[in-house]
């Protein structure tokens, strides 16, 4: 999860001294000092099946593409059509280099007409707004808002009953990848239902002020309800049970959305984009490897590198991997050849010279649940 | 931080307890609030023989997997299967339910370059 490449003091966050405070062991991700878990990574990971949970991803790039032509800028560096994003809505999509690889995933989120808000990785933030402004249409501007902004990330089958209580925003009343003002929190306020675990949640995009006293003020009031703070820790552990994939990880250039499974991010109908030729091309070659997950019944965790065999031979090898306390057992993602990519495959991992039976299965591991259990009224505090 | 005095210990945090004819080994309560989350306990065969320092088990925890080696060299004697069935236990109970194996000592003297409880707990405080 480190950077080998980063040098210099790490970059803290507006709520570092809130993850000190709570006592957290922090990690370098990617030149950034954040907590990796408060307790227990387990734990962290059932509040957030089970309640709520409470994170900092401020180290995600926020980036604004306005004016009359935010829309075909982003129609030209991403796969998706945007024409087909209403505003207050949001997509999940994927940046290509003309060869067809991903260089980066990232959500758009439409604001109003003409502006867009990008929330892309933090590894990732340079060179996204660099290949952003290289490949502006016209009238368009692209303008890296992060400095000076958090988000926070409130998640949970507890989440939408708190905020609403918390905030005057409209929360039960978006939709799933549904985005809105929380206007008495500064310009560019937004809460968002949308997350990284598979399951219910929402994002807070926020002026830093704002950040920390929703943090403190949704803390006090959701912990008796069994809330907490979550670290990266968790976060990992989340996305792999949800069988999402985790740019740098899952994917980098070198592999297509074709090769990672998402295909269904690629519009179909829509002007040229770069990388579009490439995935054609592609398709008609035909894959040599495709995106996949698998479980053991028992065993270690599956980690990045492990080669994968079936039939006495190699036929990929396993990108992330974790327990799963939900399902108990051990999960794995990685590449495979595409015959071996189907659920019920049967395949086997070589572990300091032992060997434990895998089973591939249809992604995602975990789907999330609808109950939003009830919660008695909350003390307002923002 | 739990330290029982009537246990020695190594420099990487393992412990170990001298019963009849066997050495009882674990991990210290230092190690396992390092290693947090333990999920996967992968112990030596019954038979297998050890040598001192050199790794005799593996525990994995979310983050990554860990050697554990043992005290003294010897022959393995027993294991603890509950331990591989239920590996939190070395969270819950890393001196009681969570051993990990017994061995029969090879070489006794051996014993006398691991650390007394005083040593280990200012070893993990330094």
């Amino acid at each position: 999860m480190s950077s080998a490449l980063t040098t210099g003091p790490l970059q803290k966050t507006a709520l570092h001294e809130r993850h000190r405070q709570l006592g957290a062991k922090m990690t370098d991700f990617h030149g950034w000092d954040m907590p990796l878990y408060y307790t227990s990574i387990l734990e962290e990971h059932q509040a957030v099946r089970q309640a709520l949970g409470l994170f900092d991803v401020s180290h995600m790039g926020q980036v604004l593409v306005t004016g009359p032509d935010a829309r075909e800028t982003l129609n030209r560096c991403l796969v998706s059509d945007l024409a087909q994003v209403e505003s207050g809505r949001a997509c999940y999509t994927l940046m290509l280099n003309p060869e067809g690889g991903i260089l980066d995933d990232l959500i758009v989120y439409r604001l109003g007409e003409q502006d867009y808000l990008v929330i892309v990785n933090c590894g990732n933030r340079a060179s996204d707004v660099a290949w952003l402004n290289a490949h502006r249409e016209g009238r368009a501007t692209v303008t890296d808002i992060s400095q000076g902004r958090s988000i926070v990330s409130v998640q949970g089958p507890l989440a939408c009953r708190v905020l609403e209580q918390m905030l005057d925003a409209k929360v039960a009343g978006l939709s799933r990848f549904g985005i809105a003002p929380v206007r008495h929190m500064g310009p560019e306020a937004c809460i968002a239902r949308t997350g990284y675990t598979g399951g219910d949640g929402f994002e807070l995009f926020l002026p830093d002020a704002h950040a920390k006293r929703l943090w403190d003020a949704i803390l006090s009031a959701a912990q008796p309800l069994g809330a907490r703070p979550v670290g990266l820790g968790a976060r990992d552990t989340l996305r792999v049970e949800a069988g999402l994939r985790l740019y740098g990880t899952d994917m980098d250039a070198s592999t297509s959305p074709l090769e990672a499974g998402l295909e269904w991010t690629v519009a179909a109908n829509k002007p040229d984009f770069i990388g579009r030729a490439a995935l054609a091309h592609q398709r008609l070659q035909g894959l040599t490897r495709r995106f996949a997950g698998f479980e053991l019944a028992q065993g270690p965790i599956p980690r990045g590198g492990t080669a994968l065999e079936a039939g006495g031979r190699i036929v990929g090898t396993v990108t992330s991997g974790t327990f799963s306390p939900v399902l108990n057992k051990p999960l794995g993602m990685g590449y495979v050849e595409p015959a071996c990519a189907a659920p019920g495959v049967a395949l086997t991992m070589t572990v300091r010279s032992q060997r434990y039976a895998a089973t591939v299965v249809k992604l995602p591991f975990w789907k999330g649940q609808a109950k939003q259990p009830a919660i008695p009224n909350l003390e307002r505090t923002t | 931080m739990q330290v029982p005095a009537e246990l020695r210990y190594t420099k990487t945090h393992e412990w170990m307890k001298r019963e009849a004819s066997e050495a009882v080994v674990g991990i210290t309560a230092h190690a396992q609030e390092e290693l947090r989350d333990v999920v996967f306990v992968e112990l030596p065969k019954v038979g297998k023989a050890v040598k001192q320092g050199e790794p005799a088990a593996v525990i994995e925890s979310v983050k990554a997997a860990f050697d554990i080696y043992a005290p003294v060299s010897g022959t393995v004697t027993r294991v603890n299967e509950a331990v591989a069935k239920t590996p939190q236990l070395v969270n819950q109970d890393c001196y009681g339910a969570g051993w990990l194996f017994a061995l029969a000592p090879s070489a006794p003297a051996e014993a006398s370059s691991l650390l007394s409880s005083e040593a280990y707990a200012k070893q993990v405080q330094a």
